[in-house]
């Protein structure tokens, strides 16, 4: 059977910001949130930008075989990874599955919007995910993503209670969901899931990000630490400011 | 040298207002010796040596130490020392202070010790329940404060691990939170013996200071044996012996004698050139064992802290990046060593080339080598311009981490006495230490021997390989500098811009400049 293909932006050998340790990234192309906020709005379509390309499962390999020596795992990002789910299940599959690259941890930075089913298929070669919470408020959350935040709600307490919840990120949109109550009201709904969960608060930068009317602001770093210690006041748990 | 020549340049020392009072001294002595005859050469071998092609690191004419002595600090805990007049001590803080007193007799090309000791391994003996860590935590503080305000510099070197224990901990607690120059530090790392959470322990611990060093201890073992230690600038070396003497090869100044390609290099010139660096070498190590007496009169010897036939010397190369991209140039093509698989193909030629020729040549008085030198990636002094540090690919020019490591690390198995490539980390490595540690565990792995990292923002970075404060070189032309390394730096600073490059790291310095300069 040929090696399945999939629609990639790009790769990273190392990256230390993608999970635990050193990680080889592999960057899907295509996303189903369109979020003001985003990073690298390049990938969100899908379509061909100069370093997406078509890539197979055995094309990745080379690449993560290269690398492997000085790596904790991998981190499938985007774009939205789950979206190209059946790759990733092989992906990961033949990862677990070779004696050298088993000890490798598979990852997936997602934005929480795959069903239960997509998870489960993942779940048997996936060790941990990592997701994103626009906003606990399902109207904020259209107006940063465009998309409900149901599923995302259901995403972080179903891989909660499969054991594989590795971290929820706050990326803090001054003006849209850095309002006080509902952060504190966001780390109670966390420490429900689980009282002792990584959440990762991250300040907004405007590096990469389009134009949006009216303009987004970054928070200075005072006002970055002071939105991260509600959440951390409102349970146990365990925040991290990025 | 004329008198009147050397009048003139003792007077410039003497009334120098940037030199301390130690520096003047070293260097009044370095123009002493200096005055001197050099040990009998060929021509070919002085003419190479005026050039530069080979250069002795300004050693002095007339070598009356060897260069790096690494004494069995070990056996003159467990006898007492009976020139120092001293017992053996049965408690920490008379250990500590028996060391401290060692130290100030330890010889050395720079006049102070390169090494420490194992200092773990050496302590950890003393340390028992009796002593809570808070206890250890105040007596090596007190030490490392005394370390870096009696010792002149950088150069001053201390050994830790593999193992864990309660002496390396503490080491690392007490260098975060001094953040001194001196001692550098070495973490030799055995992926058998030397636990995730201790090389973890030393990651923090360059985030704060730009130290250890790492050595990956399983192929130090295996070309030295147990008793090894990392010395001044990353010179790997065998405890109770060392190295008289370090000549150097500058690869970029052979290429350019050089007519022709690859293979005429290979098998003519680089042939010739390493002869006059043997030839070199083999002068000055006669001059310090036959004529100054060294290993005949030295108490260090007497005492068995060192033995003769646990030393060799150094042979050193460096410029090998723009050696290689001249040989591709003088074939026709464009590839540039650390960017084009060719031109790495190129260098590891040259390497192994120049392994073969060393290991074919025997050297008297080296029985520690096996009657051969060591190779040693030499990374360089604040003279050298425009020419790379030993096997490293030009600073600013790095390519990506992962093909910048796999480019090096083959070199590395062939240097024994050391490589010492720096590998840049940026700033987010410090929320996710773990990362750096999979880097050394990946780089031990794929067979490198030594390395450093150097972190983006830090107020320490590496001149050349040794260690300066940021905040030591402000101003240093007017008030004087209190480590020798840092006026060597400030030269460096001029000549690299190192402070504002985006990326800081560089060759390595592993001496005292010109007596003249």
């Amino acid at each position: 059977m040929s090696s399945p293909r999939a629609l990639i932006a790009d790769t990273v050998p190392f990256s230390n910001v993608d999970g635990p340790g050193n990680r080889f990234v592999v960057f899907f192309q295509g996303c189903n949130f369109d979020c003001i906020a985003c990073h690298n709005p390049s990938t969100i379509a899908v379509c061909t930008h100069s370093a997406t390309r078509e890539r197979s499962v055995d094309d990745l390999l080379v690449e993560i075989r290269r690398a492997a020596p000085f790596l904790s795992g991998i981190t499938v990002s985007g774009g939205e990874a789950t979206l190209q789910a059946p790759f990733v299940a092989a992906l990961f599959a033949v990862i677990k599955g070779d004696p050298v690259l088993r000890r490798l941890t598979c990852f997936v930075d997602s934005n929480g919007s795959a069903d239960a089913e997509t998870w489960d298929r993942l779940l048997p070669v996936m060790d941990g995910a990592m997701i994103d919470l626009k906003c606990l408020d399902d109207d904020v959350h259209r107006a940063l993503t465009g998309q409900s935040n149901r599923a995302v709600l259901e995403s972080i307490r179903h891989l909660h209670s499969a054991g594989r919840l590795y971290e929820v990120r706050l990326l803090i949109v001054p003006g849209y969901n850095d309002d006080p109550e509902l952060l504190a009201r966001t780390a109670r709904w966390l420490s429900e899931v689980d009282p002792h969960l990584r959440v990762v608060v991250i300040g907004f930068r405007s590096h990469g990000v389009r134009p949006h009317e009216p303009a987004l602001h970054e928070q200075s770093a005072a006002q970055l630490a002071e939105r991260a210690a509600i959440v951390a006041r409102s349970g146990a748990l365990d925040v991290v400011v990025v | 040298m004329e008198m009147t020549e050397l009048r003139s340049l003792v007077r410039g020392v003497v009334e120098s207002g940037t030199l301390g009072y130690d520096q003047k001294l070293r260097r009044l002595a370095m123009l002493a010796t200096d005055a001197l005859e050099y040990p009998e050469l060929s021509d070919a071998c002085a003419a190479a040596l005026d050039k530069r092609i080979i250069c002795d690191m300004y050693e002095g004419h007339a070598p009356f130490t060897p260069r790096y002595v690494l004494p069995d600090y070990a056996v003159a805990l467990a006898n007492g020392s009976r020139h120092l007049e001293l017992d053996p001590p049965d408690n920490l803080e008379d250990a500590l202070a028996f060391l401290q007193i060692m130290y100030a007799h330890i010889p050395s090309v720079t006049t102070y010790p390169v090494y420490l000791g194992d200092l773990d391994r050496l302590l950890e003996p003393f340390v028992d329940d009796s002593i809570s860590d808070e206890r250890l935590d105040q007596l090596l503080r007190r030490f490392w404060i005394a370390l870096d305000r009696m010792l002149p510099d950088a150069f001053v070197h201390a050994d830790l691990g593999p193992d864990d224990g309660r002496v390396v901990r503490s080491i690392l607690r007490v260098e975060r939170s001094l953040r001194q120059v001196v001692p550098n530090l070495t973490l030799r790392v055995d992926p058998a013996r030397t636990p995730d959470d201790l090389v973890l322990d030393a990651v923090t611990t360059v985030f704060e200071t730009a130290k250890p060093h790492f050595a990956n201890h399983p192929m130090m073992v295996a070309d030295h044996g147990e008793a090894y230690a990392v010395v001044s600038c990353y010179n790997s070396l065998k405890v109770g012996g060392g190295a008289h003497t370090l000549v150097r090869l500058n690869l970029k100044e052979a290429v350019r004698q050089h007519v022709g390609g690859v293979d005429a290099f290979l098998e003519d010139t680089l042939p010739r050139m390493v002869e006059l660096t043997a030839e070199l070498i083999e002068a000055r190590i006669r001059s310090l064992v036959e004529r100054q007496r060294f290993f005949d009169t030295h108490w260090t010897v007497a005492e068995g802290l060192v033995r003769l036939d646990r030393f060799s010397a150094m042979f050193g190369v460096f410029g090998l990046a723009e050696a290689v991209d001249l040989l591709i140039e003088h074939e026709g093509g464009s590839g540039r060593y650390g960017h084009d698989p060719d031109a790495a193909a190129i260098s590891y030629r040259i390497t192994e080339r120049v392994a073969e020729l060393v290991a074919a040549r025997p050297i008297p008085y080296c029985e520690g080598g096996g009657g051969r030198c060591y190779l040693h990636a030499q990374s360089g002094i604040d003279t050298d311009d425009h020419v790379t540090a030993g096997t490293r690919i030009p600073v600013g020019e790095e390519p990506d981490m992962l093909t910048h490591l796999t480019t090096c690390a083959p070199h590395h198995r062939l240097f024994a006495a050391g490589v010492s490539d720096i590998v840049h980390v940026d700033d987010t490595a410090r929320r996710n230490p773990q990362a750096v540690v999979d880097i050394i565990r990946g780089a031990f792995a794929i067979g490198m021997r030594d390395f450093t990292f150097n972190l983006d923002d830090n107020e320490f970075i590496r001149i050349t390989g040794y260690l300066v404060r940021k905040s030591d070189l402000v101003d240093i032309d007017a008030r004087g500098a209190r480590h020798g390394s840092d006026l060597l730096a400030a030269g460096s600073e001029a000549a690299y811009h190192l402070t504002t490059r985006a990326v800081k790291r560089i060759g390595c310095h592993e001496l005292t400049p010109r007596a003249d300069r």
